[in-house]
């Protein structure tokens, strides 16, 4: 039998442990999947995905239309890979904004009292207010782009994600071993990164996948009242939308792209729950 | 520049640290002093809410508002010779105090140590911090460290985590971080209150024999008078914030001079002191009453409503009176007692 090898705290024994999660792989090969159909598209689609056929519309999958066609007679199947590029970038775009921005006003509100008060507030004021008629607005106020899109949408679920930060961040200040590093001389920044946001990257994972999911549909939202990107541009979120009014003939229309939704948020959470299980030693199963 | 006798670490001074709740102020420490001298250990006991927590802390600075410190001076006398005053000390200083000069371990070493990474880690963190000390430079010591406070296989336990450890291998470990790097001062507030008596035995022996090696000082804080045998050289005990009785460890234990302090030696069981003439078991004598809040404090004698030996002089405030050689107590009766 091979030497066991002593056990290392390296990256490599990180990699290797996350090799041997199911969950984690079948996540992560979904997701690369999903990834590689919607960089890929141009090279995988059948037809372009603006190309109308007044013959075909509305047509059920077949051999030639995979996902069926919709109500232009346009190739559903292309249009869904093609659509992936924008939704998944939409979805990465405000998930990194509202973690950026979340995160750190989560974090000085939950550790400096002073502070507390008004970024609560704030994050208060921005949660009472209808989340799309706050995109409405900043979009209206910005005029219409893919940029304005994932600012105003990131505006909007960045105090979902500080509440949830500054919450921890009150409860895990107060922990004995937060007290014990101060008297220990650890600085503030140190504190902060190393003992209070390391534990905070559970919740962080969970709502960070919850928010990918949301801006997809909330970016729907906006390119169907016409202040998303344009119209000719397909998102996960626009088929949908545009196939509501044919649910009865052509289900296939709103069918794909909402699969597509579904296996991206869930190959995202499955890869979240691993590398949340994998980051928490207590989690761990081979220890 | 500020004088302190050259044997002396710590010079605590009429202390007073006070949390103000809107209109009402509690005074958790009123006025306390003492001395602790350079290789030996003080030990401040007292029961809970009797402020020794809440003076351990203004010495680390670490209160949390409204605490804050309204009085008196802590003098701290640092490895290089300079007294300074950590009441008035910016915090930007004090960090360079904490932890280099004076470090300070806690009750619960379940949860003292961050549960998300190896204990390893923590203690290079720790000596990094202070210390510019390339990476496997800081984990040879960190080795050296677990080894000082006997902890077998030191160099396998360094890459195990808190949750792996049973609760005295943690206070071990907290111990190894707090001295790693050379602190002058250890403060230990209930380091042993959380574990069974045979480990608590053992990190006291352990923190002993530390302080031989190392020749620093340490503040105990404890409510047990047994610990406080074993380790102390002095012993302040505290009642409401403020010192009810001093004194040498020896002296102390041969006759208390304030009732609160014999009332908490009552409180001890003792298997076999407590017999009555024919063997049959005796009923523990505990202190009548509770500490009242340091809000509403009684006039007088604060310890007067609890007392067996209260007289009518009781109702004035006694202050701190020589009862011994280098005894102190807070009771008009010491002599009586």
């Amino acid at each position: 039998m091979a030497a066991v090898s002593a056990p290392t705290v390296s990256e490599a024994s990180f990699v290797s442990r996350l090799v041997t999660r199911k969950t984690v792989m079948v996540g992560l090969l979904i997701l690369v999947v999903v990834a590689a159909l919607a960089i890929l598209a141009p090279l995988i689609a059948p037809y372009s995905p603006s190309r109308l056929s007044v013959v075909n519309r509305l047509k059920p999958p077949s051999g030639s239309y995979w996902f069926g066609t919709d109500e232009f007679g346009r190739d559903v199947f292309s249009r869904t890979i093609y659509a992936g590029r924008l939704s998944l970038l939409v979805g990465a775009s405000v998930v990194a904004f509202a973690a950026i921005f979340g995160v750190t006003l989560g974090l000085v509100a939950g550790f400096f009292r002073r502070l507390d008060t008004p970024i609560a507030r704030i994050i208060d004021a921005m949660m009472a207010f209808p989340d799309i008629l706050l995109a409405i607005a900043l979009v209206a106020a910005l005029g219409p782009s893919l940029v304005t899109v994932i600012v105003a949408l990131g505006i909007i679920y960045t105090p979902r994600l500080a509440r949830i930060v500054r919450a921890s961040t009150l409860v895990i200040r107060e922990l004995p071993y937060v007290e014990a590093a101060r008297a220990l001389g650890v600085p503030t920044w140190r504190i902060m990164s190393r003992h209070v946001l390391r534990n905070l990257v559970s919740p962080i994972l969970v709502q960070g996948t919850f928010i990918f999911a949301y801006a997809m549909l909330a970016e729907a939202g906006l390119s169907f009242l016409g202040l998303g990107v344009s119209p000719e541009v397909p998102t996960w979120g626009t088929m949908i939308a545009a196939g509501r009014q044919y649910i009865g003939q052509a289900d296939w229309m709103t069918l794909f792209p909402g699969i597509a939704i579904i296996l991206s948020v869930l190959s995202l959470q499955m890869v979240g729950d691993g590398f949340r299980d994998l980051l928490d030693p207590r989690l761990r199963k081979d220890l | 520049m500020t004088e302190l006798p050259d044997h002396i670490v710590l010079k605590v001074s009429d202390l007073r640290t006070h949390f103000e709740l809107g209109s009402r102020v509690a005074k958790s420490v009123d006025g306390v002093s003492f001395d602790v001298r350079r290789g030996e250990t003080v030990a401040v006991v007292g029961e809970s809410g009797s402020g020794k927590s809440v003076a351990s802390l203004s010495i680390m600075r670490l209160l949390s508002s409204p605490g804050r410190i309204v009085g008196g001076s802590i003098l701290y006398r640092t490895s290089q010779g300079q007294v300074i005053d950590i009441a008035t000390l910016p915090e930007r200083k004090m960090r360079a105090i904490r932890g280099r000069e004076i470090a300070m371990i806690f009750q619960e070493p379940m949860t003292s140590l961050n549960p998300l990474y190896t204990v390893g880690d923590q203690i290079v963190e720790m000596i990094r911090l202070h210390e510019p000390l390339s990476m496997a430079e800081a984990r040879q010591r960190a080795m050296k460290m677990l080894e000082l406070v006997e902890i077998p296989a030191a160099d396998r336990r360094l890459d195990e985590y808190p949750h792996q450890m049973s609760g005295g291998m943690r206070q071990r470990v907290m111990i190894a971080l707090a001295l790693s790097c050379n602190p002058n001062l250890l403060i230990a507030d209930e380091p042993t209150t959380a574990l069974d008596v045979t480990i608590q035995a053992q990190i006291l022996d352990l923190l002993r024999r530390l302080q031989r090696e190392i020749g620093m000082s340490i503040l105990f804080i404890t409510h047990n008078l047994g610990v406080v045998a074993e380790i102390a050289h002095d012993v302040v005990v505290m009642y409401t914030g403020r010192v009810v009785e001093k004194s040498p460890v020896a002296s102390l234990f041969e006759h208390q001079k304030h009732p609160y302090t014999r009332g908490l030696l009552a409180c001890i069981p003792n298997a076999l002191r407590d017999r009555d003439e024919t063997g049959g078991r005796l009923r523990l004598n505990p202190i009548p009453g509770n500490v009242p809040p340091v809000t509403a404090l009684p006039p007088g004698c604060s310890f007067a409503p609890r007392c067996s030996y209260r007289i009518p002089l009781c109702d004035e405030a006694p202050p701190l009176m020589t009862a011994g050689p280098s005894h102190l107590s807070r009771c008009w009766r010491h002599e009586a007692l």
